[in-house]
């Protein structure tokens, strides 16, 4: 009980930890919310800016999160969800490590198409499918403590915390993001946007890579996964 | 790819100004008979360097007869918006066509004195991608490298109206034809936009046949080259709107922007009125019903003149034209320069009420049948063309030839190259006495681009303020 507590609180803390990570690299949106402060010279245009960058992130996790936890009816087959979710992790990881290109149909969105960029972004990105292992970590937990519930109110479970993992994972990334922007709006000024920007695209993939292998690892050694999460 | 920003990217036109100031230059050597290749002289602008204002290294293609006239960079500080996922491109290719072969060359300039040739685009490959020909306006923007063209398909470009197309900006592949729908568009000459605003606006000289062997002139005198500006959605790439600067107005070039994004106005050069032989610029702006406008807000007199003075082409009029052939603007939106070609004088207008402009300075240097030499006594043929602005603002560089064949229509006696400096500070907008550069025997030069950006190049993502 105590080892899942601490399993349980370690995978929060990375849902909230991939938000703020999500939230300060650049490729999600912050600068953008900078931008539209200034083109309409109103500082009350970043929250809306903002806004919409989560509203887009938002579903974009929702979109891909929802899908495994339909699939977790099947708790039998628990194990190996899991470990074909960890797979398709670790392809989207090493598909971006082949070809690190962005999509240029991104470029194609109107700029004051925010939310619809966020989504695109975020999915093109495999932003979503970062939080797929710790969300099923989190379900498989929460599973094992209430015991066997029936399947329909067990769905209900992992449907409910799927949109609660999608929303603290967005306001974590809003909040760092927004943090950012601020600063730079506020205090120090845009010289600091290039120079807060760094290439993540290939620390992006391989967060992929061993956000997936976790899930695999856990998904086979439930117990000895506990330590590796609890670091 | 970089681990951080090129360090030439800038977020608003501000910071480029405040950057570190270019210590080179890359201007188009070009053989007007084809019979060397032309190349890209790379030009010392170090005031401290023992070879300030000399070329420093020359790249000359392996073909002759491409004829080169604008070119641009792989990437700038349009890459600063997470939209384009380009942040960390390096702005080290310089994109040079050919607007007579329809070949295209990518540049390495990474170091400059031992700038080299990257990689080759034959024409044939232009034609088959793109199905238009004669590339020439280049500018990095959202969906990579855009390059516009003067001629369609068909050996003499006629056949299809002339565009936009798109390359890769990483692998320098040609996608395709950027316009899904042009409107009445059938003209093509520069383009330029606004990016967080999300417009671009494009203009027009005239088809290949009216300018490859010459002015024609009596296309000239029955309105036939483009009097047009098209107002696009950039990034739907729908031509929005057409506005007609009326037929007389002969010649829409150079677009010219405002550099903060804020701001929804720019400028727009025209080369001749044919009622009056004057030189124009229009100001276009969106009013606040979101419609284009474009009003006519600088004219320059054409110079009487003995006919015997006077080129052929021009002695029926007795007088000099202008020849308003390419305007530059300022980083901060308050110069705009304009070279008169014909009259042999680069204006200075203060255009900080784009409405109304005023004219802060002026340079007297070449021109038909007056020939100003250079401060420093030595020729300067042609008139002042090619204008580059450094991005603070404080250095005007300008060479001189306009395009082969038209040099010699209206120059006849001249031949040569020459690049020149103008300084703008306490004491105004005058020529630098020592800073001249005479292009190699045979060579000709047009446009100039600087190390690190230019005034020309960069589009923002960010406002200045």
């Amino acid at each position: 009980m105590g080892f899942e507590l601490t399993t349980m609180a370690a995978l929060w803390g990375a849902v909230i930890a991939s938000g703020i990570y999500h939230g300060l690299n650049p490729g999600m949106g912050w600068p953008l919310a900078v931008s539209a402060a200034l083109m309409e010279q109103s500082p009350k245009a970043m929250p809306k800016a903002l806004g919409m960058l989560a509203l887009g992130h938002l579903v974009a996790m929702v979109g891909i999160l929802l899908p495994f936890s339909l699939m977790l009816v099947l708790v039998t087959w628990e194990g190996e969800i899991r470990i074909g979710a960890g797979m398709l992790v670790i392809a989207m990881g090493l598909y971006l490590l082949i070809n690190p290109r962005h999509p240029r149909s991104l470029a194609r969105v109107h700029p004051a198409k925010l939310g619809l960029w966020s989504f695109l972004a975020a999915m093109a990105h495999g932003a979503g499918l970062m939080l797929v292992p710790i969300y099923l970590g989190i379900c498989a937990i929460a599973a094992d403590d209430t015991g066997h519930l029936a399947v329909q109110s067990l769905m209900g479970n992992s449907i409910v915390t799927a949109f609660i993992v999608a929303l603290v994972h967005t306001i974590a990334m809003t909040l760092a993001g927004g943090l950012l922007a601020l600063g730079i709006y506020h205090w120090l000024g845009l010289r600091f946007l290039s120079k807060t920007w760094f290439n993540l695209d290939t620390v992006w993939a391989v967060s992929l890579v061993l956000v997936g292998a976790f899930g695999i690892y856990s998904a086979m050694t439930p117990e000895m996964a506990v330590d590796v999460a609890a670091l | 790819m970089n681990l951080r920003p090129d360090p030439t990217f800038h977020a608003s036109p501000r910071l480029a100004m405040e950057a570190p100031v270019e210590n080179f230059g890359f201007t188009v050597m070009l053989s007007p008979d084809g019979s060397q290749p032309d190349g890209i002289a790379v030009v010392d602008l170090d005031p401290k360097s023992d070879k300030y204002g000399q070329i420093v290294h020359q790249v000359i293609v392996p073909n002759k007869g491409d004829e080169f006239h604008h070119f641009g960079w792989n990437a700038c500080s349009s890459s600063l918006s997470p939209l384009s996922g380009h942040a960390f491109l390096e702005r080290r290719y310089l994109i040079v066509p050919g607007i007579r072969s329809s070949r295209i060359y990518v540049i390495d300039v990474k170091e400059p004195l031992k700038a080299k040739i990257h990689k080759i685009i034959e024409p044939e490959e232009v034609f088959e991608k793109t199905g238009y020909s004669r590339p020439h306006t280049i500018h990095c923007g959202p969906e990579g490298i855009y390059v516009s063209t003067l001629g369609g398909g068909g050996p003499d470009g006629t056949d299809g109206p002339p565009g936009i197309f798109i390359m890769d900006c990483e692998t320098f592949e040609i996608i395709g034809q950027y316009e899904m729908d042009r409107g009445e568009q059938d003209k093509h000459y520069d383009f330029w936009w606004n990016l967080p605003q999300d417009y671009m606006v494009s203009s027009e000289w005239g088809l290949p046949p009216q300018f490859e062997g010459g002015l024609v002139a009596e296309d000239l005198l029955s309105n036939k080259y483009g009097h047009k500006i098209h107002f696009w959605d950039l990034r739907a790439r729908k031509n929005v709107q057409t506005i007609d600067l009326g037929e007389n107005h002969q010649m829409a070039l150079e677009i010219r922007p405002a550099h903060d994004p804020k701001k929804s106005y720019g400028f727009c050069g025209v080369v001749v009125d044919t009622t009056n032989l004057q030189g124009s610029i229009f100001t276009w702006w969106r009013d606040d019903d979101g419609k284009w406008q474009a009003k006519k807000t600088i004219t320059i007199d054409p110079r009487p003149e003995k006919a015997e003075n006077l080129p052929p082409l021009l002695q029926g009029f007795e007088a000099v034209p202008p020849l308003v052939t390419d305007i530059d603007l300022s980083l901060d939106d308050k110069y705009l320069y304009v070279a008169c070609w014909g009259l042999g004088e680069m204006h200075q207008y203060d255009v900080s009420d784009p409405m109304n402009p005023v004219l802060a300075g002026k340079v007297e240097v070449g021109g038909i049948a007056r020939g100003a030499a250079h401060p420093n006594g030595k020729p300067f043929v042609y008139g002042p063309q090619m204008v580059e602005v450094s991005r603070d603002g404080k250095r005007v560089y300008w060479t001189n030839s306009l395009y082969s064949t038209w040099d010699d229509q209206f120059y006849p006696d001249d031949e040569g190259g020459q690049m020149v400096m103008a300084n703008n500070d306490e004491n105004g907008f005058h020529l630098d006495k020592d800073f001249y550069i005479d292009f190699p025997k045979g060579y000709r030069s047009h446009q100039i681009r600087l190390e690190g950006g230019d005034c020309s190049t960069d589009s923002f993502c960010y406002p200045s303020a």
